[in-house]
C-alpha cells in the first residue's frame, strides 16, 4: 500500500518540478521566512491511536507549528484501544495507551518498542517510571502492573519484560495520575479520610463506582482493605479466592442499593456527581475540576490508604518504519519537550519529564499544580476558562504527596479471564 | 428476510403469466423458478455476504480456545462452560446467565406489552381517524422525533427529569404528595422500560399502521350495518387483520430488546444484567470466543421466541 502511493507521490512530483518549478523556489524560499514544513510536498502525517487524555486539538496544532508532523487522532476508550491494536495493528502510527495493558499487547507482537537512545530526555524522565521512586525520595506503592515492572523489553523483539534497565523501552511515558474518591463536601458536611466510606451505610443510595472491570475491582480492593476485612498480598493480582471475596462484599452492598449507579465514561460521572445522584464515588481529577468549573462543589479527597495510579505513553504499531518511524521519533520527542507536560499539566494530569514542563509554564502555575501551594493568581485551564480563584490549593497538594500516596496500580491479573466472569456476575446479582 | 423473499416469489409468477401472453416466445425459454432466483438473487447474496458468512464466523469462533491476546483456533467449549458455570452447582441458587436472561426476558415483555398496547392505538388512530394523506404522513413522521438525537443525549437527557434533585421530584415535593424524593424514576427497571418504549414505540407504530391502512374500509362499514358494535369490530375485524404488522413490529421490538445493551446500561445505572451486556464485557476483555458463545446462545433463544410467535401467526400466510 505505502509502496505505491510513494511511488506515485514521487512521479507526481517529478511532474510538478518540471512544470512548476518556479512554484517550487516560492516553496523553498518560504521554507527560509519560517513556514517550512506548510510548503513541503510531501506532508508528514502520524495516525495517533489513543483515548482522548492527551488529544487535545492545541497539542496537535503546536506540534504542526513546530515540527510539521500532521498529527491524526484516532480517539477510542481504552478497551478499544487495546481491541483496535489487536485486531487492526495497521490501522495506526503511534499508540498511546496504558502500561496495564502491556501484558496483552506486548505478546502480540503488533507493537515495537522504542530505543531509548533515540529519546532526548529519556535521563530526564521523572524516576516515577524508571525507579518507582518520587523525584524527592519518597517510593511509591508497587501492587498491580506498575509501569517500571514493564518499561523494558529484553531485546528489541523480545516478548519478555527485563527487570534490569535496557535500551528497549514499550512505552515512553506521556502521561500519569493519582487517582481517588471525588465527594461532594456540601452535601456529606464531614470529612472523609478513608476508601471505607464508600460502602459506609450512611451514603446508601448516592456511591458509585466505575464500572470497567479491571480498574473498578481495583478500588473495590482500596475498599475491601480499608473496612480491614482483608489485606491483599497483591490488590493488582488477586487469586481466584481473593476476587470471589472482594466481590462478595461489593455484591452484598451492591444488593443493600448502596450504589446509585456504575459509570463508565468520563460524562457520566460528571453528571451522577453534578446532578446530586451521588455523593461520593471513584473519579478522575479532570472530572473533578469538570464538575467544579459548574459551580458545583466537589472535592478530589486524598484518602489515608492512599491513591490508585495509572500511566500511559506511547509506542508505534509494527508496521511502522523507515521515514515514519522517525517522524514517530521527532513527535515523541517533541511531545517531551516542554509544551504537551505544560499542556497536561495545567488539566490536573502530570507529565513525564517534570523540568521541560517547568520550563512552559508560568511560575505561579506550576506552585499551585505541582507544589501544592496556595494559587497566587487565578488559575486557567489552558482553553482560557477559571478553574481555580488565586488562594485556592490542590486538592492532596503537592507532586511529591500524590504520587508519594499511591498504593497501587491499574493492573490486568493473571486471573483476568476469571475475574471478568466474576464481574458479569456481580452486575447480574 | 424471508418475508421479502416471499413476496417476491408470490408475485413473480403473476409477472410470468403477463409476460406470457404479451411475448410467449422469450417467457418459454426463461422457466418461471429461474425468474424468481434472479429476482430474489441480490437480496441472497447481501444476505448471505453481510450475515449468514459472518454468522458462521461467530459460531466456529465460539468454539475456539484464546488466551490474553489472541485467539487460539482449537477446539474448546469453554466459551460455553464458563457461561454455564454454576448453573448445576448453585442450585437452586440461579447462576448468572440464568439470572441475566430472566432478567432480559422480563424487561423485553414489559417492553413489547407496553410498546404493543401504545403502537397499536397511535397506529389505529392514524388508520382510521386521520383521514387525510398528508396528515397521517406528518403526525407518524413526527413519531420519528426521538431517533433525531443521539442515543447517549437522549439518554442524559432523563437524569434532570427523573433524577433525585430532577422535575419529577421536585414537582411532587412541592404539591406534597411525598416528603423524600423518589428514587426508584431512575437507574431502576422503570427507567429502562420508559426509555425503551420511548425508542421502540415507533417500530410498532409502522408495521401495525401498515397492515390496518390495508384494511378494505368496507369491511368496517359491513360489520357495522351487521351491528357489531365498536368492540366486536375491533375484535373480530381490526385486530385480525391487524396481525401481521402486530407479528412484525413485535419482532422488531423483541429483537432490539433482547440485544440491548447501551440503554439498559445508561437508563440502570449499569447495574441490571443484560445478555448484551455480557457479550459487551468480554468483547471487551478481549476474550473473543466466550462473546461469540455468548453472541449464539443469544441468538437461540430470540430465534426460539421468533419461531413461537410465528407459530401463532403465520406471516408467510397473511402477508
Amino acid at each position: 500500500m505505502t509502496e505505491t502511493t510513494k511511488k506515485t507521490g514521487v512521479s507526481r512530483r517529478t511532474l510538478l518540478k518540471g512544470t512548476a518549478g518556479l512554484a517550487g523556489l516560492a516553496a523553498g524560499s518560504g521554507a527560509i521566512t519560517g513556514f517550512p514544513y506548510v510548503m513541503s510536498a510531501e506532508p508528514k502525517v502520524l495516525r495517533y491511536l489513543g483515548t482522548a487524555v492527551n488529544e487535545g486539538d492545541d497539542i496537535s496544532k503546536q506540534c504542526l507549528k513546530d515540527t510539521g508532523i500532521k498529527i491524526e487522532y484516532i480517539t477510542a476508550t481504552t478497551d478499544d484501544v487495546t481491541k483496535r491494536v489487536m485486531t487492526q495493528p495497521n490501522s495506526f502510527d503511534v499508540l498511546d495507551t496504558e502500561y496495564f495493558s502491556l501484558k496483552k499487547l506486548v505478546p502480540s507482537g503488533n507493537i515495537l518498542a522504542l530505543d531509548a537512545k533515540k529519546i532526548k530526555e529519556f535521563d530526564n524522565i521523572t524516576p516515577v517510571f524508571t525507579k518507582g521512586e518520587t523525584p524527592g525520595g519518597k517510593k511509591i506503592g508497587n501492587q498491580g502492573t506498575a509501569p517500571w515492572k514493564v518499561l523494558y523489553l529484553e531485546g528489541k523483539d523480545s516478548k519478555t519484560f527485563s527487570k534490569t534497565a535496557t535500551e528497549f523501552v514499550t512505552l515512553i511515558p506521556t502521561v500519569y495520575n493519582a487517582d481517588t474518591l471525588g465527594i461532594r463536601p456540601d452535601l456529606i458536611k464531614r470529612p472523609i479520610s478513608s476508601w471505607s466510606e464508600l460502602l459506609n451505610p450512611e451514603f446508601k443510595g448516592k456511591a458509585s463506582i466505575l464500572n470497567i472491570p479491571s480498574i473498578g475491582i481495583m478500588d473495590a480492593a482500596m475498599v475491601v482493605e480499608a473496612t480491614g476485612k482483608y489485606k491483599y498480598a497483591d490488590k493488582g493480582n488477586m487469586t481466584k479466592e481473593e476476587i470471589d471475596l472482594t466481590m462478595k462484599v461489593m455484591t452484598e452492598a451492591k444488593k443493600a442499593g448502596q450504589f446509585r449507579a456504575f459509570w463508565k465514561d468520563f460524562n457520566e460521572s460528571v453528571n451522577l456527581m453534578a446532578s446530586g445522584e451521588t455523593v461520593i464515588q471513584s473519579m478522575w481529577s479532570p472530572a473533578v475540576t469538570k464538575v467544579r468549573s459548574m459551580g458545583i462543589a466537589c472535592t478530589f479527597q486524598p484518602l489515608k490508604e492512599g491513591y490508585r495510579s495509572w500511566a500511559s505513553g506511547f509506542c508505534v504499531s509494527k508496521g511502522v518504519s523507515g521515514a515514519k518511524l522517525d517522524w514517530a521519533y521527532e513527535f515523541v520527542n517533541w511531545f517531551l519537550s516542554g509544551y504537551a507536560g505544560a499542556y497536561l499539566n495545567r488539566q490536573g494530569y502530570y507529565s513525564a519529564v517534570l523540568s521541560t514542563a517547568k520550563a512552559n509554564m508560568e511560575p505561579y502555575e506550576w506552585a499551585y499544580w505541582m507544589e501544592g501551594k496556595p494559587a497566587e493568581k487565578d488559575i486557567k485551564a489552558p482553553d482560557g476558562s477559571l478553574l481555580e480563584k488565586a488562594g485556592a490549593v490542590r486538592d492532596g497538594g503537592s507532586y511529591e504527596d500524590r504520587m508519594g500516596g499511591v498504593a497501587c496500580w491499574n493492573a490486568v491479573m493473571d486471573e483476568n479471564d476469571y475475574m471478568v466472569r466474576k464481574w458479569n456476575e456481580f452486575i447480574a446479582a | 428476510m424471508d418475508t421479502s423473499e416471499d413476496i417476491l416469489q408470490q408475485r413473480s409468477p403473476d409477472l410470468v403469466r403477463g409476460s406470457e401472453t404479451a411475448r410467449p416466445a422469450k417467457a418459454a425459454r426463461l422457466s418461471p423458478s429461474f425468474i424468481s432466483w434472479l429476482q430474489a438473487g441480490p437480496m441472497m447474496l447481501v444476505f448471505l455476504a453481510f450475515f449468514l458468512i459472518p454468522l458462521v464466523f461467530v459460531v466456529i469462533v465460539s468454539f475456539w480456545d484464546y488466551n490474553e491476546y489472541q485467539l487460539l483456533p482449537a477446539f474448546s467449549g469453554r466459551g460455553y462452560t464458563d457461561t454455564f458455570e454454576g448453573c448445576i452447582a448453585q442450585l437452586p441458587d440461579l447462576c448468572t446467565i440464568a439470572k441475566t436472561y430472566l432478567k432480559t426476558l422480563k424487561l423485553c415483555f414489559l417492553v413489547w406489552a407496553i410498546t404493543l398496547f401504545i403502537g397499536f392505538w397511535v397506529a389505529y388512530f392514524l388508520a382510521f381517524h386521520v383521514k387525510s394523506k398528508t396528515w397521517q404522513m406528518g403526525l407518524s413522521l413526527l413519531c420519528t422525533i426521538p431517533f433525531w438525537t443521539s442515543n447517549v443525549i437522549r439518554m442524559i437527557a432523563w437524569i434532570p427529569l427523573l433524577g433525585r434533585n430532577g422535575l419529577v421530584n421536585s414537582g411532587l415535593m412541592k404539591t406534597g404528595l411525598i416528603n423524600q424524593p423518589v428514587e426508584w424514576l431512575l437507574f431502576s427497571e422503570f427507567s429502562v422500560v420508559l426509555a425503551l418504549v420511548h425508542l421502540f414505540t415507533f417500530f410498532m407504530v409502522v408495521p401495525i399502521f401498515n397492515s390496518m391502512i390495508r384494511i378494505d374500509k368496507s369491511l368496517i362499514e359491513a360489520a357495522y350495518d351487521a351491528g357489531a358494535t365498536g368492540f366486536q369490530t375491533l375484535v373480530n375485524v381490526i385486530i385480525p387483520l391487524a396481525k401481521p404488522g402486530i407479528v412484525i413490529g413485535s419482532i422488531f421490538v423483541i429483537t432490539i430488546v433482547m440485544g440491548d445493551f447501551i440503554t439498559i446500561g445508561v437508563m440502570g445505572g449499569q447495574q441490571i444484567a443484560a445478555a448484551g451486556k455480557i457479550i459487551e464485557t468480554r468483547v471487551n476483555a478481549l476474550q473473543f470466543p466466550a462473546a461469540a458463545a455468548n453472541a449464539v446462545i443469544l441468538l437461540v433463544i430470540t430465534f426460539l421466541i421468533i419461531t413461537m410467535m410465528s407459530r401463532i401467526v403465520d406471516i408467510k400466510k397473511e402477508l
